[in-house]
């Protein structure tokens, strides 16, 4: 890589050409305030003017985002000009937002704030005019308020990124003054084919796009005393310690309970006991689909983003996907059937809350297809940012907290298979370590399958198995996905199962995940926005080497479940209360 | 969502044939559509973005934020006012608001008959014979308000 020298406030630095001033700025030790710029240029539109800095051989002031180094460039920081500059972007900034910074929810984790600070803003320097607002909270998902936006682009480049080009749900629309950040026609989420991932809002610097909260709706069934039962997802454990400042990858599965059982939910459980029958049901049939000329390649059906997707985009392929419900929905049905009789709790007092990295599962838990008896497989869906706010709200302190188990009721066990579900490639592997144990009669003896993991937008593996080889695929945000779903609309797939999981990365880097911002992790590497997924990964990788139980089909508890109650995988019962249905849906309804 | 009729998706599709070696299509097709049928609605854009794998979102920014560009059908005569500063000086506010005044519509809106479509412009590069106005790209050199009913009239009395 070539290389350039600059001097940065005198100070002289050898830097690789081609990088903006503001990554060699950060490279050289300063940290230049930026708004809109985001992890390597992913988004950087240059609009917000927060990064001016002078730098010779340019006409005025420069947005350090998009600006090159040069070879001989001065760069000044720190001079009266430059930073009465950056105050005035960021007062600007301010006077067409909506300040009510108390009641907002990303305080704490707002951008807009951070920058404020740094640079000395003022408040109400400019008033005037402001655009017209749209708040738009139709979505179970998503909520979107234009009085907070910066116009940033942040969510316009990681929607496109994440699910390709020809998807991206939202755009910059109207000119001047009027513009605005929102889907088509300034419509709704809801009446727009968006796959409600929440990528956008793990990016947004501030209180413009934001998940929905429920944790009202949880304080009512308190309040109501309802029988209320938790059920925490695989990679809650794996990001929850950020909530509270631990290093990213640190596993907090032992605090997370403690501190949901002092939350005063009545059980606490562990969803992976039902991503271990989600494989039983999933691998059976994937097995029946083999052997008995279905459809194939069948396609996993835990992710609800890529489900929504599949509904908008791919309604004449419906028929791969496996027809299992998602493993928080699983439990949910169990415990308001099985479980509800077996404490003798009426399943109408009970109430189900799921925690989980995702915020399309909110949306999820609305399907009408998810009911069971009438009554909702899953109550309130919080997600792991909720999560930590709850446990601030109790004043419980997170860090000095002991590690406790799950509760150990008739549901509690739960395998290594089922840890992994929450990292991209983990439900083809856990399924792999039971297909294998059901066609070779005996465990694979290296237990992991290695070939499927990875970070990689589509990875592909074929398994030998019995000396019969099995093409699998896994791939994780749309823009992958579509690849391999384009092959087989064309006929030309060649593969007999494929996961897919709607978020680059998988449910680690869920759309309810805490926030990954460099501006507020001031002990994490320079680095931390390429590396955070890998390090919530091998959380989970290492939990799942650490379980006695590496197999769903060895889970005691399961087969204690379909011994009791289900009967065997697949049987009418588990398809009543395990299996779902799909349907296409229009993109831009009425 | 209204759907629309056949002959439109294949003379959309016939538009987007004609760029298919460029490598930014996107202006030329909307153009061409505007020309066309006078405006651009989101069934077309749907159109348009799986023929150039550009998102709706995307292309609905491009019409959004190009006066040229309408997402409403345009009326059969459209009367474009200049308010460049030049024309702007020479009073081309009185004379816009005059059309508004006769017409019974806002700038940018489309009269009820579906005969006036009133759009206000920047400028338009006449500036030696300001204040202008074109109707469907017939021009009116140095207008003045009194001459405004006038022309609507002729028009009017076109159609009678």
């Amino acid at each position: 890589m070539a290389k350039v020298n600059i001097k940065i406030e005198g100070i002289p630095f050898e830097v690789e050409a081609g990088l903006t001033i503001l990554e060699a700025a950060k490279q050289c030790g300063f940290e230049i305030p930026s708004l809109c710029a985001f992890n390597h240029g992913e988004c950087s539109q240059g609009s917000c003017r927060v990064c001016l800095v002078e730098a010779t051989g340019a006409r005025g002031l420069v947005a350090s985002c998009v600006y090159p180094v040069a070879e001989g460039m001065e760069i000044t920081i720190s001079s009266p000009k430059a930073t009465a500059a950056r105050r005035t972007s960021v007062e600007l900034l301010l006077s067409n937002h909506n300040k009510n910074c108390q009641q907002c929810e990303k305080n704490g984790n707002c951008e807009l704030l951070h920058v404020a600070k740094i640079t000395g803003a003022r408040d109400d320097m400019y008033l005037g005019e402001q655009t017209p607002v749209t708040f738009d909270q139709l979505t179970p998902t998503i909520v979107r308020d234009t009085s907070k936006c910066v116009l940033c682009g942040r969510c316009v480049a990681r929607c496109a990124n994440a699910h390709g080009k020809d998807m991206g749900i939202l755009g910059f629309e109207k000119r001047g003054f009027n513009t605005i950040v929102a889907p088509v026609e300034n419509r709704s989420f809801i009446h727009s084919p968006c796959i409600m991932c929440g990528q956008c809002i793990n990016v947004c610097p501030t209180g413009a796009l934001m998940e929905k909260s429920e944790i009202a709706r949880v304080d009512e069934a308190f309040k109501a005393g309802k029988y209320v039962i938790v059920q925490t997802a695989p990679a809650v454990r794996a990001a929850l310690g950020e909530e509270f400042g631990m290093k990213i990858g640190t596993p907090v599965t032992g605090k997370m309970v403690a501190a949901l059982k002092r939350l005063g939910f009545k059980k606490v459980f562990d969803t992976n006991f039902a991503a271990d029958l989600t494989i039983m049901e999933e691998g059976t049939e994937l097995l029946n689909r083999i052997q008995n000329g279905g459809k194939l390649p069948m396609i996993t059906s835990c992710s609800p983003g890529w489900v929504n997707y599949a509904e908008y985009n791919y309604g004449d392929l419906l028929d791969h996907l496996s027809s299992c419900k998602s493993p928080h929905e699983m439990f949910g049905a169990i415990l308001k059937t099985y479980y509800a009789e077996k404490i003798g709790v009426d399943p109408k007092d009970m109430f189900v809350v799921s925690i989980m990295p995702c915020s399309c599962k909110k949306y999820e838990k609305e399907r009408p297809q998810l009911t069971t008896n009438g009554l909702a497989d899953v109550d309130a869906v919080l997600t792991t940012r909720e999560l930590g706010r709850l446990i601030r709200r109790a004043g419980i302190n997170f860090q000095k907290l002991p590690d406790e188990d799950f509760d150990t009721d008739i549901v509690h066990d739960y395998s290594g298979a089922g840890v992994i579900f929450g990292v991209t490639g983990g439900v083809m592997e856990a399924a792999l370590r039971t297909v294998y144990y059901k066609l070779t009669g005996k465990e694979y003896d290296k237990i992991a399958f290695t070939e499927v993991r990875g970070l990689e937008g589509v990875r592909e593996a074929t398994i030998d198995i019995n000396g019969t080889s099995v093409s699998v695929a896994v791939a994780n945000g749309m823009k992958s996905a579509k690849v391999l779903l384009d092959d087989i609309r064309a006929g030309k797939s060649k593969y007999l199962f494929i996961e897919i999981m709607g978020c680059p990365g998988g449910c680690i880097n869920g759309g309810g995940q805490p926030y990954v911002r460099p501006a507020f992790l001031p002990n994490e590497e320079d680095d931390i926005l390429d590396t955070y997924i890998q390090k919530r990964a091998a959380a989970l990788y290492s939990e799942d080497e650490r379980q006695v139980i590496r197999q769903s089909h060895n889970n005691p508890q399961i087969k204690a479940l379909y011994d009791e109650f289900l009967g065997e995988p697949n049987s009418h019962k588990a398809h009543e209360l395990l299996h779902t249905t799909y349907a296409a849906r229009e993109k831009y309804d009425n | 969502m209204a759907h629309l009729q056949e002959p439109a998706i294949k003379k959309i599709n016939e538009i987007c044939d004609r760029y298919v070696n460029e490598t930014t299509p996107l202006m030329m097709i909307l153009s061409d559509i505007q020309k066309e049928y006078g405006y651009i609605p989101l069934e077309v854009q749907e159109i348009v973005s799986e023929r150039t794998g550009l998102s709706v979102a995307e292309i609905y920014g491009v019409v959004t934020f190009y006066s040229f560009f309408s997402l409403t059908p345009k009326g059969k005569y459209v009367i474009g006012c200049c308010l460049g500063t030049a024309c702007y000086v020479k009073g081309a506010q009185q004379i816009i608001d005059k059309f508004s005044e006769i017409i019974g519509i806002k700038p940018g809106e489309t009269s009820a008959d579906g005969l006036f479509t009133l759009d206000a412009l920047r400028c338009i590069g006449a500036c030696g014979i300001a204040p202008a106005v074109t109707i469907n790209g017939k021009v009116y050199p140095k207008l003045t308000v009194d001459a405004v009913p006038k022309i609507v009239e002729e028009y009017k009395a076109m159609e009678a």
